[in-house]
């Protein structure tokens, strides 16, 4: 299996501090503290409509904050960069291109070396299991195809970091199982920091290494949870008597949130 | 023991045609299409035959095709009928190639800009509902009764369905595909060309569809007025000295004109977004 190259030794370190954002009168952000510790997973999970996709616009550079600071790499973040690239919940496919011509969009864009990406891009297509689909256009793909075309067109612009906003969403439950893994290989492997945003505990809890617990809106911070299942990670360690622990910590402080938005 | 197994025994042979007919059979939809045309036509024949209208009103099939071949040798007011209708097609097509070119740009200022927006779109909200023919009036009296006139008005009555389009297209793009592209380090020229303009293609296409589909309904008013060449003046003079063949020769073939039409504005979107119909 080729290996993606190491960016094991780039930083991506990410941190948001009393992050405040308001819509009008709709106050969203109350208050957002936490850090993304380079080349860690970490989890922010909160329930359906809290604010999770405003806290990635801001990380990603797509909204500015009304007050606190959201930095990157020690520099404010000033708007969107290829160091951090976002998997949105919808699929961003450009629908008129092959999936050769989506994943090379970011390096010709940036003006990089064609030969280089090229190799790069073959590498991350056997990767991913889609060897032979080159030619084909999005539609043409299936759901699941489609999620990790997706990924390979953000990681061959070797992104200091990854920002997924519910990436699984609308995939059925085996695909999603499979999915997970994947991510988990392409994080394992590549070691680029992570940032998941998800409304499923038992999503947060297998892929993360800390899971921040939201409340509902405006969003809060509402605990910060360290999970020390060991990596690399199989879809085994969700059946442990750990794994269930920690799910019914988690589950006892969100149960509460749940239920103020029921 | 015995192995011997029943050997089927070979079916008689069909001849080599049959099976291309059987691969080639039309589908049962395209035989009801075809079969309620030949009923039209074999009605409308007996119609015209036992003299149930009169003649002056519904002429045979037979002479139909007779003034077909009169008008495109002998020509109607010194032009054949297909030159006529090539000087209908550049009205039109003039017209219409206009304000696809003018207002495919404004329709997507409009959906990108509300300023732009507020300029134009009450403005083309008040106008579309008219019956073109209520300002062809006021455009005869400005311009007058020459070409000036005619073509002007197919051009403003191709606008609204391209600006109301092309603006609902753009706004209906979605947010993060955009963000996608700028993220991946697209500027905003690129973002232009390669996301917004083949992301909206569709409904482009569809929006100067119905555009020339409404342009070529409005051809015949344009003509009526004080014309002395196209289609449909044709089947205003011929109406006046009742020569309801003529009348039906002129209907049949801006009919025939419109569905070409339509077909090859499908044909280029089929080759354009062929990523949607893989």
């Amino acid at each position: 299996m080729p290996e993606i190259p190491s960016i094991k030794n780039s930083t991506g370190e990410m941190w948001m501090n009393n992050v405040y954002k308001s819509f009008g009168p709709k106050k969203v952000l109350d208050g957002i503290t936490f850090t993304i510790p380079s080349g860690s997973f970490t989890c922010l999970c909160g329930p359906s409509g809290c604010g999770k996709t405003t806290i990635m616009n801001i990380l990603a550079g797509y909204l500015k904050p009304d007050s606190g600071e959201c930095v990157f790499d020690g520099n404010m973040v000033e708007g969107p960069s290829t160091d951090r690239l976002v998997v949105f919940q919808e699929t961003t496919l450009f629908q008129w291109m092959t999936l050769w011509n989506n994943t090379l969009f970011g390096p010709k864009m940036q003006g990089k070396d064609r030969r280089a990406t090229a190799e790069k891009a073959r590498e991350l297509i056997n990767l991913s299991g889609l060897t032979g689909f080159e030619s084909k256009y999005p539609r043409q793909l299936s759901g699941g195809m489609q999620r990790r075309a997706e990924l390979i067109r953000v990681l061959i612009n070797e992104p200091k970091i990854l920002l997924l906003d519910e990436p699984f969403r609308g995939l059925d439950a085996m695909t999603r199982g499979i999915m997970q893994e994947h991510f988990i290989k392409i994080f394992e492997e590549t070691g680029t920091t992570m940032l998941l945003i998800t409304s499923e505990l038992e999503e947060a809890i297998f892929l993360g290494d800390t899971v921040y617990l939201l409340t509902a809106m405006p969003a809060r911070i509402k605990k910060e949870i360290a999970i020390n299942l060991p990596r690399p990670r199989t879809f085994e360690h969700q059946t442990t008597q750990q794994f269930a622990h920690l799910l019914k910590e988690a589950y006892e402080v969100m149960e509460e949130e749940a239920l103020k938005i029921f | 023991m015995s192995t011997e197994r029943a050997v089927a025994t070979p079916k008689a042979k069909l001849p080599s045609w049959f099976s291309w007919v059987r691969t080639h059979r039309p589908s049962t939809e395209t035989l009801i299409t075809f079969t309620t045309l030949l009923i039209i036509i074999v009605v409308w024949n007996e119609i015209a035959r036992r003299e149930i209208v009169s003649k002056i009103f519904i002429p045979a099939p037979m002479d139909v095709l007779r003034a077909v071949w009169e008008t495109s040798t002998e020509g109607y007011h010194g032009r054949s009928i297909w030159v006529h209708n090539l000087d209908s097609l550049e009205r039109v097509l003039i017209g219409w190639v206009a304000a696809c070119i003018l207002t495919i740009p404004l329709g997507f200022a409009m959906g990108l800009s509300s300023k732009i927006n507020a300029i134009f779109d009450y403005l083309i909200e008040f106008y579309r509902p008219l019956p073109p023919l209520a300002y062809y009036t006021l455009l005869v009296l400005w311009f007058g009764i020459g070409e000036l006139s005619k073509v002007l008005l197919l051009f403003l009555a191709a606008i609204p369905p391209i600006t109301i389009g092309c603006s609902q297209a753009v706004k209906n793009l979605s947010l993060a595909v955009i963000q996608a592209a700028r993220s991946l380090g697209a500027s905003s020229r690129q973002i232009f060309f390669k996301i917004i303009l083949p992301g909206t293609m569709p409904e482009i296409i569809t929006s100067i569809r119905i555009s020339l589909g409404f342009t070529y309904t409005v051809l015949v008013a344009a003509e009526i007025v004080a014309a002395t060449k196209g289609i449909g003046w044709l089947v205003w003079d011929a109406s006046k000295f009742l020569r309801s063949d003529l009348i039906f020769t002129g209907i049949i073939i801006m009919g025939l004109t419109g569905v070409a039409l339509d077909a090859i504005i499908r044909m280029i979107a089929r080759y354009l977004l062929r990523w949607k119909y893989m």
